[in-house]
């Protein structure tokens, strides 16, 4: 399951979800890195424990009186959310996007967005953006160009950015003044999902005009 | 550290207390220990004691009702409680979702190894040893990214840490779950 990826998350990213200061958008790409990924689950709990370190160490500030019981009462109630195990063998989407989605992929509410292209943009806060991403084999995601982060996680098929390859799993993380054009490979459609903290700037002419209206 | 109170394996054999028999008296331990800490780190990244308090209430009647979820073998009990509540506190305090990654299909084992699980106690207990030796700089700078006083993308400047042995320790828990299960 996870002997093949290549492309990985890096520290700042991983530490950054760690201790809980990632954009929801950018969260979600970690934790389906990380469902598909045991390199980086090894890594983030490993920043995770940092946190359980700085836990240890931090002031204590004490609790009300009455606390314990007021807590034993809360426990009576029950669990807050039902606990339920998130784990499906063989889906495409891994269980956080499910989450988001409603379903495995073909729960997905695609749109077109040109050149064969479709989206589904995801509901997430809104100081970063989220979709999944549909590419016919063989073509091109428009071009684009970066204002902020933005992050490609490759769930189906695969595609290449220049010399490299992103297969399922796969994390292309690209920075500002990067000009890059991924391609899918020919065989079944590319799956991705993508976050952005910027709305991406096509620089196709008519990709450019449909901005506004399909939220690219 | 730096309390008096027994730390290490005794808390992975109180929450395994809470996991099997709901022992009251081992949750209250844990409560004693870990309640304050928690209120005091969410105080410290800016919550107010009101809310601090609600929310290090709810962290550890979380941990009662997901006590069978804890693997020693792959974290501390204040590693664990540590991401409880940092998925409470995005949820209560900055309402925004958290995406969790997928269970691992094995989940923890009934009756995880004992050394192992020692071993991974005090490695988070060494660790926090190295964090205190850092230089100030760079320890200030850590804790203000736990702390959330730095932006995602300022994080970068507080990733050099010491995480080689504590890495492989977790990534052989991994491997050795999956090659038990397979």
């Amino acid at each position: 399951m996870t002997t093949t990826i290549r492309h990985h998350l890096n520290d700042a990213l991983l530490m950054a979800y760690a201790a809980g200061q990632l954009p929801e958008a950018f969260a979600l790409v970690v934790a389906s890195h990380v469902s598909l990924c045991d390199d980086c689950r090894a890594r983030l709990e490993s920043f995770e424990a940092v946190g359980g370190a700085l836990l240890e160490e931090t002031a204590t500030a004490p609790m009300g009186a009455g606390s314990l019981a007021a807590t034993m009462a809360l426990i009576g109630r029950g669990p807050k959310d039902p606990i339920v195990p998130r784990y499906r063998r063989g889906a495409v989407l891994p269980a956080p996007l499910r989450d988001y989605v409603g379903g495995d992929v073909d729960a997905v509410v695609w749109r077109p967005v040109g050149n064969g292209v479709r989206q589904a943009i995801l509901p997430t806060a809104r100081d970063a953006s989220a979709r999944l991403l549909h590419i016919p084999p063989g073509a091109a995601v428009p071009h684009h160009g970066h204002r902020g982060l933005e992050l490609t996680l490759v769930l189906q098929g695969a595609f290449r950015d220049g010399s490299e390859r992103f297969g399922r799993g796969d994390v292309d993380v690209a920075s500002e003044d990067v000009q890059h054009t991924p391609v899918a490979e020919t065989g079944e459609p590319c799956i991705c999902l993508a976050a952005t903290d910027a709305p991406l700037r096509f620089s196709g002419l008519l990709p450019r005009l449909a901005q506004p209206f399909f939220r690219i | 550290m730096g309390s008096a109170e027994p730390e290490g394996t005794d808390w992975v054999a109180a929450v395994a207390a809470v996991r099997d028999r709901r022992d009251a008296a081992a949750f209250a331990a844990l409560f004693r220990h870990f309640a304050p800490r928690i209120k005091g780190f969410l105080m410290k990244s800016g919550t107010a004691e009101t809310t601090a308090e609600e929310v290090a209430q709810e962290v550890m009647a979380t941990l009662w009702h997901k006590a069978h979820l804890f693997d020693p073998a792959r974290a501390s009990v204040a590693t664990w409680i540590f991401t409880i509540a940092r998925n409470r506190r995005i949820d209560a305090i900055r309402r925004a979702r958290r995406p969790e990654p997928e269970e691992l299909p094995w989940g923890p084992e009934a009756e995880p190894d004992q050394e192992e699980a020692l071993a991974m106690q005090q490695e988070t207990q060494r660790l926090g040893e190295a964090i205190a030796r850092l230089p100030e700089k760079q320890k200030d700078l850590i804790e203000r990214a736990y702390f959330g006083d730095l932006s995602h993308t300022e994080i970068a400047a507080a990733t050099g840490l010491p995480l080689g042995t504590i890495k492989s320790r977790i990534r052989l828990a991994l491997e050795r779950l999956r090659h038990q299960m397979g």
